[in-house]
């Protein structure tokens, strides 16, 4: 039964004409179902047909795998038309994702090496567009020899397939490196264009590439020149400018070969001068050259007073009334504000400005670069118009803003009551959109700054008894409350105008954050512990909190309901300790609760920095900033002792940290010294994870009849090992027994070198006062192998 | 490089979806939907830069688009394709395609999707710019469309001569046939 199948034309018309979704899918499985058939057993003249009807459907997103065989078929086909339409099928149809892919690549073959021209460049179009990494080993030699060929149309696709194998295969470099330099000859723009390609790919994936392309720079730039100076040409002119497309591609790969070499940017001056100074900038497409010749301009290694002109063309931009410009300078000078911050700086006042503009794109850059502008200096002018944007600043960019805000308040604060300040500011305006962890440093950040809390109490009262909605200020406003209950109600105070607060005020407005269908469980948490904490620091009667938490001993939230019988107990049986229990917290260090899991991820930094042969200086450094991190406000009482700045030190250190202490290895102790019943003894402790770091303690005993004062032990190491001493538990042992003296030695030995010890004791004893040199013998080997 | 072109119109119909990266065919819908999404939104006098959506990349990649009459043009590219670059590319691709269709018009589009897709890939390949000059773009397409032609026309002169040959050869049979008979 012959149906007589639609063409193209008709099919589409057809689904054009349907009503509904469902009309059109109707209209399409029925298509689909003929096309099925046909493909069966259908005329193989009309084949391509059906498989263009397969595509166009395949577009509008309904399934068309069924398709995938019959490309091949079309492929295989001898006739154009149908090749044709197979490619294209192909690319559309097949991925490397399929294994059926695989299958077209001898037609690809045949193709590459017998086919006629337009054949040639339908087989090189889909192989770039959809060639997997196997289809590209096979094919790599019909390419190669498709670059020598003589006509100009087949040899800029197979230049630009190379392109793409190089990206799935990048041992192919080799193959496509030696053509370049004789392409760059050529004069056709084609052939230039996907050679300065090739060129880029290749330096960028290999640094050897790189070196041995720097030798072109002369004939790129001579190009370069060409192009810019000779006059109006039809063939290749967009609004007046020649060859645009070319132009930039030949600026972005003089950028990389200039980058950090003297000598190519030597070369590149007075070419990128004239660039600069000679393109139209009317329309788009000088426009389009003169970013790529600043951008080429501030990468390589240019003169001083190119540089400023660069800046100067970026800042002009920066008021051009196109905004396409000026969201190109802005990016533009993102790019240039870790390198030229100075230069950048200047036209600080002109990117504040585009923070007003309506348009998205532009204020999400301004946005990034504003931040990115915030120093020591300007960073409380900056803030008032960070901070005024962030009230008006469309949604999706207020967490960026508040999150960048409060990064950079962080890094620049220039007074505590400031940075408070700030932060408050933030969570009034955008508190929903505050990363998680902005509640417990605006916490740390106020228990450090104890001249503060007052301030602090006030102005979150205040914030708070306007709104209660902002979960992260309900939270810290809550817990400060809370904390500092009796500075609140004191009242007098010079910075804010005197506010009269009453307990009860206080008291009802905790309740109001606890009963509100707006605060979530945790910071119902706050609420109630902060109404628990009040008990000890108001001076009225307790029955209001007393019945409170009662109440909430019944609540249905687990957490909520722990917490209440735990106050609720602690109001009737334990009142003698309430006050004990509750006072003012001590100061949270910041390391806190998260010390063993930092302590095990540091473990495991250093372990694999002992492994790289010699730690580099920016690891350390990077590190030395993470303690840094860690001790910044609060003042680690835990900072180790000696932190020298030798790189494997600052490793080892990082270990001395409050966790427990590692599983003794099996080194027998060794007696190194007695005299009239005083003993010392070593005893040796090395972790497998971390062999170069010994641990020795040395317990010093008494067993004579008399008391062993002023006790020192000195130790001496090798030059190749490092030690260092920590404080002994004390200077006395008791006589008759009583408690010996503990110290721990710490050495480090990553060369494996042999350990070998001398020690220094003096101390009192018998009246007398003892000193004794002596080098510790038999150390086992285990200690130091 | 060029990761996807896609040309859909204000109700966000696709008209012309070429990906220049392997991605699923549900992906491949989703992001037309995305992409149209994050791009009708834009007001008529703001820049022609975008942020990518998150399924074609997030910030790395942006979305260049242009708007013609009914249509969105939109290239998504990352980091190393100068914009400004790709704008004019979109000017030089909707130029082609007025040259080659005669004031090209959505319907042409709609149509002729499959013709569109061959200026297209004699304009980018594989993701990178191949020629941007509009003659040798137009010359390449005529001379291809050409071919095509006469392959149609050979065959049909085959088929007819075919036919032909088919009588001719009936005759001859029978003739023999009748030869044959009287013989016998």
């Amino acid at each position: 039964m012959v149906v007589p199948s639609l063409k193209l034309q008709d099919l589409i018309e057809e689904i054009r004409g349907a009503r509904t979704q469902a009309q059109e899918r109707e209209v399409i499985q029925k298509e689909c179902a003929h096309i099925r058939a046909s493909f069966r057993d259908g005329d193989p003249m009309l084949r391509h047909q059906q498989l263009a009807k397969l595509l166009y459907v395949h577009m509008l997103g309904y399934p068309a795998h069924f398709g995938q065989m019959e490309c091949l078929k079309l492929i295989a086909s001898s006739r154009f038309t149908d090749k044709r339409v197979g490619y294209l099928g192909a690319m559309l149809l097949l991925d490397e994702r399929h294994d059926a892919h695989l299958l077209i690549t001898n037609s690809i073959k045949n193709d590459l090496s017998q086919g006629i021209q337009p054949v040639q460049g339908l087989a090189l179009c889909t192989l770039s567009t959809m060639g997997s990494a196997e289809m590209c080993r096979d094919l790599a030699t019909e390419v190669e020899k498709l670059l020598l060929q003589p006509s100009p149309y087949v040899r800029k696709k197979a230049i630009l397939t190379a392109v793409h194998m190089i990206r799935k295969v990048p041992e192919l470099s080799n193959v496509f490196l030696p053509p370049c330099a004789k392409l760059l000859h050529e004069r056709h723009h084609g052939i230039l264009l996907g050679t300065v390609t090739l060129i880029t790919e290749l330096c960028e994936r290999s640094p050897e590439a790189l070196r041995h392309f720097r030798k072109v720079v002369p004939q790129l730039a001579q190009i370069l020149q060409t192009l810019v100076t000779t006059g109006y040409s039809t063939e290749h002119s967009i609004s007046g400018v020649n060859d645009p497309f070319l132009q930039v591609q030949i600026l972005h790969l003089l950028r990389i070969l200039g980058r950090n070499h003297e000598e190519s940017s030597e070369t590149m001056n007075d070419l990128l001068a004239q660039v600069a100074t000679n393109t139209d900038t009317s329309r788009n497409a000088g426009n389009a050259v003169l970013f790529e010749t600043v951008l080429t301009i501030m990468d390589i290694r240019s003169t001083a007073g190119l540089r400023v002109l660069a800046v100067n063309i970026l800042g002009r931009f920066l008021h051009n009334s196109d905004r396409n410009i000026r969201y190109v300078a802005l990016t533009s000078l993102l790019r240039l504000v870790q390198s030229d911050h100075s230069a950048v700086q200047r036209h600080r006042p002109t990117v504040v400005e585009c923070l007003q503009e309506t348009d998205a794109s532009l204020s999400r850059r301004a946005l990034e670069l504003s931040l990115a502008l915030v120093n020591g200096s300007n960073v409380r002018a900056m803030m008032q118009e960070l901070q005024a944007f962030l009230e008006s600043c469309p949604p999706d960019l207020r967490a960026d803003c508040a999150s960048g805000i409060l990064l950079a308040a962080e890094r620049f604060a220039p007074t505590k009551r400031w940075h408070i300040d700030t932060i408050l500011h933030v969570l009034t305006t955008a508190g929903t959109h505050v990363r998680d962890d902005a509640v417990a440093n605006l916490t740390q950040l106020i228990g450090g700054a104890q001249e503060l809390h007052a301030y602090s109490v006030r102005r979150l009262y205040n914030a708070l008894a306007e709104d209660i909605s902002q979960q992260p200020l309900v939270q810290v406003a809550a817990w400060c409350i809370g904390e500092y209950g009796d500075l609140l109600l004191e009242g007098n105070f010079e910075e804010i105008e005197p506010l009269q607060v009453e307990e009860e005020e206080v008291l009802a407005l905790l309740e109001k954050v606890l009963q509100s269908h707006m605060s979530l469980p945790a910071t119902r948490g706050y609420a109630l512990t902060a109404l628990m904490k009040l008990s000890t620091r108001l001076r009225g009667d307790n029955n209001r909190i007393r019945q409170v938490v009662s109440i909430y001993g019944s609540c249905l939230d687990m957490e909520l309901q722990q917490r209440a019988v735990e106050y609720d107990t602690l109001f009737r049986k334990y009142d003698h300790m309430r006050a004990a229990i509750l006072e003012k917290m001590p100061l949270v260090e910041r390391g806190g609760p998260q010390v063993d899991e930092e302590a095990k991820e540091r473990k495991e930094a250093a372990q694999l920095s002992e492994v790289a042969p010699a730690p580099t200086e920016s690891q350390a450094s990077q590190l030395l900033d993470l303690l840094d991190l860690l001790d910044g406000a609060s003042g680690n009482a835990q900072h180790p002792p000696l932190l020298d700045p030798s790189p494997g030190g600052a490793l080892v250190h990082l270990l001395d940290l409050p966790c427990a202490p590692p599983p003794p290895a099996p080194i027998p102790d060794l007696k190194v010294f007695e005299r009239e019943g005083v003993q010392l003894n070593l005893s040796f402790i090395r972790s497998p994870e971390n062999p170069a770091l010994l641990l020795i303690i040395i317990t010093a005993t008494n067993s004579s009849e008399s008391d062993v004062t002023h006790f020192i032990c000195q130790a001496a190491v090798p030059k190749s090992l490092q030690l260092q001493l920590q404080a002994p538990s004390g200077n006395t042992v008791p006589a008759r027994g009583g408690l010996p003296i503990t110290q721990l030695f710490r050495i480090l030995n990553p060369n494996k070198a042999p350990l070998r010890l001398k020690l220094r004791l003096t101390y009192n004893h018998f009246g007398q006062s003892v000193q004794e040199i002596f080098e510790v013998n038999n150390l086992p080997v285990e200690s130091w192998q | 490089m060029i990761k996807a072109i896609l040309i859909f119109n204000n109700h966000g119909k696709p008209r012309l979806s070429k990906f220049y990266q392997p991605y699923s065919e549900d992906t491949q819908q989703q992001i037309i939907r995305e992409t149209f999404h994050l791009v009708s939104k834009r007001d008529e006098n703001v820049c022609n830069f975008l942020e990518g959506g998150l399924l074609i990349g997030g910030s790395d990649n942006k979305l260049i688009y242009r708007h013609y009459a009914t249509l969105y043009f939109v290239f998504c590219v990352d980091s190393s394709e100068s914009e400004l670059g790709i704008l004019d590319l979109i000017q030089v691709f909707v130029e082609t395609l007025d040259k080659c269709f005669e004031n090209v018009c959505e319907l042409d589009l709609i149509f002729h999707v499959d013709k569109v897709h061959n200026i297209l890939a004699e304009m980018v390949m594989g993701g990178m710019v191949l020629e941007t000059n509009m003659n040798e773009i137009v010359t390449q397409i005529d001379a291809q469309n050409k071919l095509e032609k006469s392959e149609v026309r050979m065959e049909n002169a085959i088929i007819k001569e075919g036919s032909q040959h088919d009588d001719n050869l009936r005759m001859i049979c029978s003739f023999h046939c009748l030869s044959f008979s009287i013989t016998l």
